[in-house]
């Protein structure tokens, strides 16, 4: 056990004095954090609309005002004639332009119904995409809230849309739990693979498996330290983003640290698995980046959305740890589900947990015999 | 000169990688407080033969003991009384001097106390006290490997292992080294050293010679000298090395 504390104590050495580790265990998750919560938004923030008023009623008005009142519009130009759409767009001054029809409340009354055009720029089809959805989104909301209470409008005739769990349609809420996952997977298997092969390539691995240290012993000793620091992060992107950026935790913290060492250990074993074929810490790097960084941001849902991607990769994707741990990750913080819901989820990632332990184990005895 | 019965002992140990036999059948023992010169080209298999006798491979037939212990059944004992040095010197360069002896004192199972202890005589020994707070990665190469030795031998092992101790080391350096390991076997303890300078076989009490995974020769330096009828250690290894076959 003295054996085994000095091992510990030393692991710590090589953390702390290293000052490349040390950015990449403390600095870096804090950075990815800021940029995703502040640069890569894609979330609408005021956006240039133009609008072209036919109507110049009351409730257009009122459509108008909660357009703009909403911080994701801001008003760029009122239109005055039809013509006016293309040089608006031409000219870059808006990206989004609304039409409404002559006599718009007048026929809402006396029909039921009036037609709002949305325009949109597509030459960015992403951004086209989330204009027209936040434009149309909010004038249901107002349809539903202000029309129907007041009972001038018949209900029943719009499809409800309501976007649930996230009705800011707040993009942090949705990164923040992949990059959790995301910061687990580099600090507990990108940094366990390269601080054994380390050890490998020079040449303090075979001292320490030829000394009275059991390998077991050995692999603990060197995985324990990221496993704390890991628990550290976690901790310290909560409390960031709840302040920072609010993302909600509705959800239980015994079930999400539960799930997280699960996740945890999972990615320590592959990182020992890792370490085991990897000859030296450059192969090691280029190895847990290819197999373990990239799925878990690319193939987890962290980014892009499993639904949508071809059938081939979303099977690829089941076998992507990352992915269960972010589909539990997003029900405990934003649902605030309990594990009545995510037993299945959790069931996968103790599977995986299990069978990566004891591959891991087996290849490192396998190199001893 | 040696009563006692041998330290390490292999009958027809043999290590098969695939269909490549890297250790074929080699046979020898070594007596207590001995010298072992453990010489052979690169590819030779003294690499292989080391990691069997140490615990970190098992071998594919044949029997050995070292410390009286199977390699077989009981490496974990064969590990407690073993100390092992590789030809990277193992230090970890982002520990200071001290850090380095205390963390091998641990992991030889030292209690706190011997720890403490055995890091003030060796810092004065190596007349490293100086240093004691510097980073390895700071210290000439020279003092890395006395440091390196010093710690592989911190818990008094039986038998020590030294796998190249000496690469890249100047000559007046290797000298030095050596005398080091002189005053350990003159303390009682085995050394069994690997090494490719032939001058260096000629400190060794005896000297093996291995080529393509057989022991083609073993005798005192002397005797293979005098066998072979060359006129030093260098002469020796190139004549059985073209030729390949036993003495």
């Amino acid at each position: 056990m003295r054996a085994f504390m000095g091992f510990i104590r030393k692991e710590f050495y090589h953390i702390f004095r290293d000052r490349r580790t040390m950015a990449i265990l403390f600095l870096m998750p804090l950075l990815q954090l800021i940029l995703f919560g502040y640069a890569i938004r894609n979330e609408l923030n005021e956006a240039d609309v133009a609008i072209l008023d036919h109507s110049k009623d009351s409730v257009t008005r009122n459509i108008t005002d909660k357009l703009l009142s909403s911080g994701h519009f801001k008003l760029a130009a009122d239109l005055e004639q039809e013509s006016e759409i293309g040089q608006a767009f031409q000219q870059g001054v808006a990206r989004n332009v609304i039409v409404f029809e002559p006599l718009f409340e007048q026929k809402l009354r006396s029909d039921g119904q009036a037609d709002i055009q949305i325009i949109t720029d597509a030459s960015d089809p992403m951004m086209a995409q989330m204009l027209e959805g936040y434009t149309t989104s909010i004038i249901q909301n107002y349809q539903q809230t202000e029309l129907e209470e007041s009972g001038s409008l018949a209900a029943g005739i719009t499809p409800e849309v309501r976007m649930l769990y996230n009705p800011e349609l707040r993009s942090s809420n949705m990164f923040v739990p992949g990059l959790i996952a995301f910061i687990l997977m580099l600090v507990c298997a990108f940094m366990t693979s390269i601080t054994l092969s380390r050890e490998k390539e020079t040449g303090t691995m075979e001292v320490l498996l030829a000394s009275p240290l059991r390998p077991m012993q050995i692999i603990i000793g060197k995985v324990l330290p990221y496993l704390a620091l890991s628990l550290i992060n976690i901790i310290s992107v909560l409390i960031v983003a709840t302040v920072l950026f609010d993302v909600p935790f509705r959800g239980s913290y015994g079930l999400f640290f539960g799930l997280s060492v699960l996740f945890i250990m999972t990615a320590l074993a592959l990182g020992v698995r890792i370490s085991v074929t990897a000859k030296d810490q450059q192969t090691a790097m280029m190895m847990s980046l290819g197999s373990l960084l990239f799925p878990t941001v690319f193939l987890s849902g962290f980014i892009f959305p499993i639904e949508n991607m071809p059938a081939i990769l979303q099977y690829i994707s089941h076998a992507v740890p990352a992915k269960w741990y972010l589909i539990s990750l997003r029900g405990i913080m934003l649902k605030g589900v309990g594990i009545e819901y995510l037993w299945m989820e959790t069931l996968i990632l103790f599977g995986m947990m299990v069978f990566l332990i004891l591959v891991s184990i087996r290849s490192f005895k396998i190199r001893l015999e | 000169m040696h009563t006692d019965s041998p330290i390490i002992e292999t009958e027809h140990l043999t290590r098969r990688f695939g269909d490549f036999t890297a250790v074929d059948n080699i046979s020898f023992d070594v007596a207590r407080g001995e010298i072992f010169g453990f010489l052979g080209a690169n590819g030779a298999g003294k690499t292989t033969a080391i990691k069997m006798l140490i615990g970190l491979l098992l071998p594919t037939s044949g029997t050995a003991s070292v410390a009286g212990y199977d390699v077989f059944t009981q490496p974990e004992q064969i590990k407690r009384n073993i100390g092992y040095m590789s030809q990277n010197f193992s230090l970890y360069n982002d520990l200071t001097v001290a850090e380095n002896i205390q963390f091998y004192g641990g992991i030889y199972g030292l209690r706190d106390d011997e720890i403490a202890r055995k890091t003030g005589e060796l810092l004065e020994l190596l007349q490293l006290t100086g240093v004691r707070d510097r980073l390895i990665r700071d210290l000439p190469v020279g003092w890395k490997q006395k440091l390196a030795f010093s710690t592989a031998i911190i818990h008094e092992p039986k038998i020590v292992f030294l796998d190249e101790p000496t690469g890249g080391v100047d000559p007046v350096t290797r000298r030095q080294f050596w005398d080091m390991i002189y005053e350990a076997a003159e303390r009682g303890t085995t050394v069994f050293v690997t090494t490719h300078y032939m001058d260096e076989a000629e400190y060794c009490n005896r000297v093996s010679i291995m080529v393509n995974g057989k022991i083609s020769a073993l005798d005192t330096p002397a005797g293979l000298k005098t066998q072979l009828k060359a006129s030093d250690m260098n002469e020796v290894f190139v004549k059985l090395a073209r030729g390949g076959g036993g003495v």
